[in-house]
């Protein structure tokens, strides 16, 4: 633990270990709630349209499991809103009024898609086709507004704008607008969304990747490998473009972050791109690592002489905390972004060759590891941004100090400690219903009745003979 | 316009009362129905009645808390940190009742699903009563502006909150319970509609004995806020006490819609006699509406996307609750859980028919 730790109010810790815990649990649930529907709606219209019952069975499978995880997402949404004031009040306090209007947005636009995911779960049997399909199109859209509010009020954290603080240390002139349309929003909003899909694709199509290579080699599976794997497949190389032009604007908005990001001790030109290694933040040097000469500097600015400023021009006290962790962290999402590309590319190829999920056991092996992959990437991502803008919880404005709350550390660490027991049972209760649910599907496709995906429910007889 | 934001804000915590915490106490009733057969026929009725609804009920909440923090802001912080307990509780309540939720959504044991309707009742109770002893803090003045300035226990542990806290439970399960009636009757599942009745009417009067030691503990406790909720709140106090008893009335009777929307009347009358009494203060007696509210700009937007939401929101709920009522949303008779009702299914009631398979299978 590093002495700028030390120094701040011991509720700090376990407000910043709680958060960071719900967050990072939250996180899991939203690729899904934004991709999720795209993937079913997709499934939906290819069924409707070609009379395919597999794949509205696939489409309607896909809407429960929407379902579950848009419930368990809307649970973990609620306790970040309740820790906006519980663990965070400084901030809400003074800046609740600045950047509270996305959040405002974000609420409604869940509570429409709550109602609209409502509909489409539970009108299967009764609606008419075609109504239903309408009533479920206006979910994934509903979906990217969310998510664009929320990647607006954190993108504000990092580049806070729309007010000004006067002499008194007050705030005037507030301009929610401009505090919505930040400078970093269009690079986070689109390297988020398209993190988004990317996750719940690579999640989804790994799962049936799984039961192809136990040997369900059927439609079913096929439609579940191909429709997923074709939109990461498309989006893999894209966010490779909007990863690299997110992370040139960090070097120019955050030099601070990108200097942790990249580990960067000493300012200066032909900065060396350091693979791993253990940042000493006592002596502000790195141990280990690879170090591939000048690549940095050509990365952030297209030459080897380009400047990078370094920690060395951050005072020691405004350093973040956790340097390693961020650049691990960072080297992490990159690594597992090249990966994926990599696969991308060889489900390109070999698709183009056989139109069918390749047969390489290799290739299937890989695909089946992409789902966790992603998630991984998606994890790494976001504690490159959170861990990376400490000590500011408003960059360069407010540390997160000045935030927390003042509540007993004592108290935060018992709701800290039940809270992560709780969402352990959440997290163990998830899986195992999600794994009951598809145990369930396997089972009923030896019958009939579950590929009568419309059409009036069947009787009580017919269930029960 | 700081007003305007703040009655918008009391609208949305109606609402809220009127349908979250109505499914709160749907999940006191599941809570309290009995053992597994017993019990299985109303918490097949709750279950069906709340499963479509409960996550657009829920969003009010949320709603409430962001409106708060961007309209007041000070306020919002100094409620949350000095209320830390009773909040962090009923959030506790919300993630329980969700696990409770996810786990017997497809739970195949009879064990687990147990443990899941266990989690669903406690959360259902926990919440309620912490909201509203969280209420009761903020009615007696106990909350002070500033970061935890207020004390961290007493602030909720204290006569007039708890009776608070109570009050709102009572509430969510007597406005449940006509809701539910009504449900019975849309079914045609006679047997519930006597037992939901009796429900309704010991809730009723638990209710109002709460709500009496309410005002008299409030009289003790914060003399002026009494002064204030009797002299200005009375036409509110009795016009709820008139729609309550008129819905317990009507539930008699087989005006189903008319029965629920008297039964809402009466709770957002409560919640307006609550606001009349605190008005003009957000935190009394210490803090206005409008000392606490932010900026100008920030409040015209907030208007302005209220309007907004209106218009998105609106259309969809109607649209939500017709289709829920016509009978065209409901489980799949795969995925669902809901026991065989007997003989006692009518024509129309298909939403139940169709899924009762699979529960008694498992049962």
């Amino acid at each position: 633990m590093n002495a700028d730790l030390l120094a701040a109010p011991a509720q700090l810790l376990p407000a910043r270990e709680q958060m960071a815990l719900t967050l990072m649990f939250h996180i899991v649930f939203v690729p899904f709630g934004i991709a999720l529907p795209t993937m079913m709606l997709i499934a939906n219209y290819k069924g409707l349209k070609r009379n395919d019952t597999v794949a509205l069975t696939l489409a309607r499978r896909w809407s429960h499991a929407a379902g579950l995880t848009f419930a368990v997402g809307a649970a973990s949404g609620t306790v970040l809103s309740f820790e906006m004031g519980l663990l965070w009040p400084g901030l809400t306090g003074k800046f609740g009024e600045v950047f509270g209007l996305p959040f405002a947005i974000e609420g409604v636009l869940f509570f429409l898609e709550a109602i609209l995911v409502a509909i489409y779960i539970y009108g299967w049997r009764r609606l008419k086709p075609w109504t239903h399909f309408w009533l479920g199109m206006p979910i994934p859209f509903v979906a990217i507004g969310g998510a664009f509010s929320i990647i607006s009020a954190n993108a504000w954290m990092n580049m806070p704008a729309g007010f000004t603080i006067d002499a008194n240390g007050q705030i005037t002139d507030v301009d929610p607008i401009g505090a919505i349309f930040n400078k970093a929003l269009p690079y986070e909003f689109g390297h988020f969304l398209v993190a988004a899909y990317m996750a719940a694709a690579f999640a989804v199509a790994s799962i049936y990747v799984v039961g192809w290579l136990k040997g369900r080699r059927d439609r079913y599976h096929r439609l579940g490998i191909l429709i997923p794997l074709t939109i990461a497949t498309v989006l893999t190389p894209v966010q490779f473009v909007v990863g690299d032009l997110t992370a040139v604007a960090v070097f120019k908005d955050q030099p601070a972050k990108f200097a942790a990001m990249e580990v960067v001790t000493e300012s200066g030109t032909h900065q060396p791109e350091v693979l791993f290694g253990r940042y000493d933040s006592a002596t502000n040097t790195v141990e280990g690592g690879l170090s591939v000469p000048g690549l940095n500097s050509w990365l952030a600015g297209g030459s080897v002489d380009t400047y990078v400023p370094g920690l060395d021009q951050v005072p020691p006290e405004n350093r973040p905390s956790n340097v390693t962790i961020v650049h691990w962290a960072f080297d992490i999402m990159v690594g597992v972004g090249t990966v994926l590309l990599l696969l991308a590319f060889w489900f390109f190829v070999a698709y183009w060759r056989r139109r069918d999920v390749p047969d390489n056991r290799v290739f299937l092996w890989f695909a089946a590891s992409a789902g966790v992959l992603t998630y991984i990437a998606v994890e790494a991502g976001w504690i490159v941004t959170e861990v990376g803008r400490q000590p500011w919880i408003v960059y360069n404005i407010m540390r997160t100090e000045e935030a927390v709350t003042n509540t007993d550390a004592g108290t935060l660490w018992i709701s800290f400690s039940l809270i992560a027991l709780l969402y352990l049972s959440l997290a163990i209760g998830t899986i195992t219903v999600l794994r009951a649910m598809s145990r369930r599907w396997r089972r009923s496709d030896q019958t009939d009745d579950e590929l009568a995906v419309y059409g009036p429910r069947p009787s009580i007889e017919e269930v029960s003979s | 316009m700081s007003v305007t934001v703040a009655a918008i804000l009391v609208l949305a915590l109606t609402l809220y009362a009127c349908t979250g915490i109505a499914d709160y106490g749907a999940g006191f009733w599941d809570l309290t129905a009995g053992g597994r057969d017993r019990g299985r026929l109303p918490r097949s009725l709750i279950d069906n009645a709340v499963t479509p609804v409960w996550e657009a009920n829920h969003v009010w909440l949320i709603y409430v808390l962001v409106l708060c923090w961007t309209g007041f802001g000070s306020t919002f912080a100094s409620v949350m940190s000095t209320l830390y307990i009773p909040l962090a509780l009923a959030l506790l309540g919300i993630v329980l009742r969700a696990a409770g939720f996810a786990m017997s959504k497809d739970a195949a044991r009879a064990r687990m699903r147990h443990l899941a309707g266990w989690l669903f009742g406690v959360g259902s109770f926990l919440t309620p009563f912490c909201l509203g002893t969280a209420v009761g803090a903020v009615l007696t003045g106990r909350i002070p502006v500033g970061n935890a300035a207020g004390d961290e226990i007493t602030s909720w542990l204290n006569p007039s909150s708890i009776l608070a806290g109570l009050l709102t439970v009572a509430v969510g399960a007597y406005v449940s319970a006509v809701y539910l009636l009504a449900e019975a009757h849309r079914h045609g599942t006679a047997a519930l509609h006597g037992y939901f009745r009796f429900r309704a009417r010991a809730a009723g009067v638990t209710g109002l004995l709460l709500g009496l030691g309410l005002l008299l503990a409030l009289h003790v406790d914060e003399r002026q806020m009494f002064d204030r909720v009797v002299q200005r709140g009375w036409p509110l106090l009795l016009l709820s006490l008139a729609l309550l008893a008129g819905s317990f009335r009507l539930a008699a009777g087989v005006r189903v819609w008319r029965m629920r929307l008297v039964a809402a009347g009466g709770i957002a009358a409560l919640v307006g006699a609550w606001a009349v009494a605190q008005y003009p203060y957000l935190l009394p007696f210490s803090l206005t509406v409008q000392d606490g509210a932010a900026g100008p700009a920030t409040l015209r937007w907030l208007l302005i996307w209220f309007v907004g939401a209106l218009v998105l929101v609106v259309p969809a709920l109607i649209l939500l609750f017709w289709l829920d009522q016509k009978g065209e949303l409901g489980e799949d008779p795969a995925t669902s859980r809901i026991p065989a009702q007997g003989g006692s299914v009518q024509e129309g009631s298909s939403v139940q028919e169709g899924s009762v398979q699979e529960g008694s299978a498992q049962a």
